[in-house]
């Protein structure tokens, strides 16, 4: 369990290259670095779900970024909030 | 396969009934009743919670705790459904829901998403210029608020519970429920008195 | 640059091509199609034939042309078959033959 207030790195993977594949870390966040705000629950992993596989039960964070750094033209929100699941998180630099 | 699949819509509707209905893994009584159940979903639900977190400062807590039991609490059916979170507007912070990936949406308190929700314009402006996309409802946040906006794409469902406006004062549950609109509960609009 | 990255094409989160897209912010009620997809949707759900995910996977299997052009419930009655024919519960042939029938 990641504890509120951890930063956290969100992977930078793309099994999309790798073939079909159903992924709910949005594009746009992977490689970026965030802070944990609180442990949602525990859900089957929807990547297994989405192709009748056994899922195993992960942990599901909502984690908060600073988006300006996204995109260029700094009209973004001022706080990202985004549900993320465990696997998808690893040790920020 | 691929060439059965772009059959035309509709009459893969009808095709895929027949055969799910014959091979009885329903029946059309169980869609029909389905039916009539997602049609009882709307936003008026959603703004009885609302108009009761106004009034009860009690719920409210429980609501932001828990949006899963404050809805059952009010009888709105949520067995087997996603967990519902409820996201509090305060003079510092505005929320606004979407979701990137699909169209993930609290539709037990809130009903079918609305078209724009679903939208590729919503989904990519909301999340890097949410100013901007509020703009097309004329909504203007205050200098100073926060926008922060939830991109809910796994196992949540999200509402927003919206600040009480000014001028409703003394306002009964159901007079404050009746301004409560649908948008008003995504983040895109702010309810108004009268 | 994100629009550089290898991005699923349902994975739409600040994709710049469609950043000056008006919003259609009016309401448009679900016609009897719409509302039967979906619950047929439900009731997949329910008996445990076919998960949400499931479903997901199967409109993000539609090619992009396909995906941007059909409606929201177009995606998913081809999505359920496409799972359904997946899953054996009715085949191609029976498929063709219900089309058939229809006629």
């Amino acid at each position: 369990m990641i504890a509120p207030g951890t930063q956290v790195r969100v992977k930078l993977n793309w099994p999309e290259t790798r073939g079909p594949c159903h992924i709910r870390t949005p594009h746009y966040v992977r490689g970026e670095t965030g802070v944990v705000e609180r442990h949602l629950g525990d859900f089957p992993n929807p990547e297994d779900l989405a192709f009748a596989r056994p899922a195993a039960v992960v942990s599901l964070y909502h984690v908060r970024f600073d988006p300006k750094p996204f995109w260029p033209e700094g009209v973004a929100p001022d706080e990202l909030v985004i549900e993320i699941f465990e696997h998808w998180l690893e040790a920020a630099p | 396969m691929s060439g059965i699949l772009e059959t035309p819509a509709e009459r893969l509707l009808e095709a895929v009934r027949g055969l799910l209905t014959a091979k009885g893994i329903m029946t059309t009584d169980e869609i029909a009743e389905r039916i009539r159940i997602t049609d009882g979903g709307s936003p008026a639900q959603g703004a009885r919670m609302v108009a009761k977190a106004w009034t009860d400062p009690d719920y409210k807590a429980l609501m932001l705790r828990d949006g899963t039991a404050a809805a059952e609490m009010l009888a709105i059916p949520m067995r087997g459904l996603p967990p519902l979170g409820v996201l509090e507007d305060t003079e510092a912070v505005h929320n606004l829901v979407v979701c990137t990936l699909c169209s993930c949406y609290p539709r037990a308190v809130l009903g079918y998403p609305p078209f724009w929700f679903k939208s590729a314009a919503y989904r990519a402006r909301a999340v890097r210029d949410p100013r901007g996309l509020l703009g097309e409802w004329g909504t203007v946040l205050p200098d100073g608020q926060k926008l922060r906006v939830v991109d809910s794409t796994a196992d949540y469902r999200w509402m927003v519970l919206p600040q009480r406006p000014a001028g409703t004062e003394g306002w009964s549950e159901a007079q404050l429920a009746a301004i409560v609109r649908e948008g008003d509960m995504i983040g895109v609009t702010v309810p108004k008195a009268g | 640059m994100k629009d550089e990255l290898p991005r699923a094409m349902h994975d739409m989160g600040g994709v710049t091509k469609f950043m000056c897209d008006p919003v259609d912010t009016e309401p448009h009620a679900l016609n009897d199609f719409d509302k039967e997809v979906d619950a047929i949707r439900q009731l997949l759900g329910m008996k445990k034939v076919m998960s949400v995910d499931e479903l997901r996977r199967g409109i993000e299997a539609i090619p992009e042309g396909d995906y941007l052009r059909l409606t929201y419930y177009q995606r998913w009655i081809r999505s359920i078959t496409d799972n359904m024919l997946a899953k054996g519960m009715f085949t191609q042939d029976e498929l063709r033959a219900a089309l058939e029938q229809l006629r």
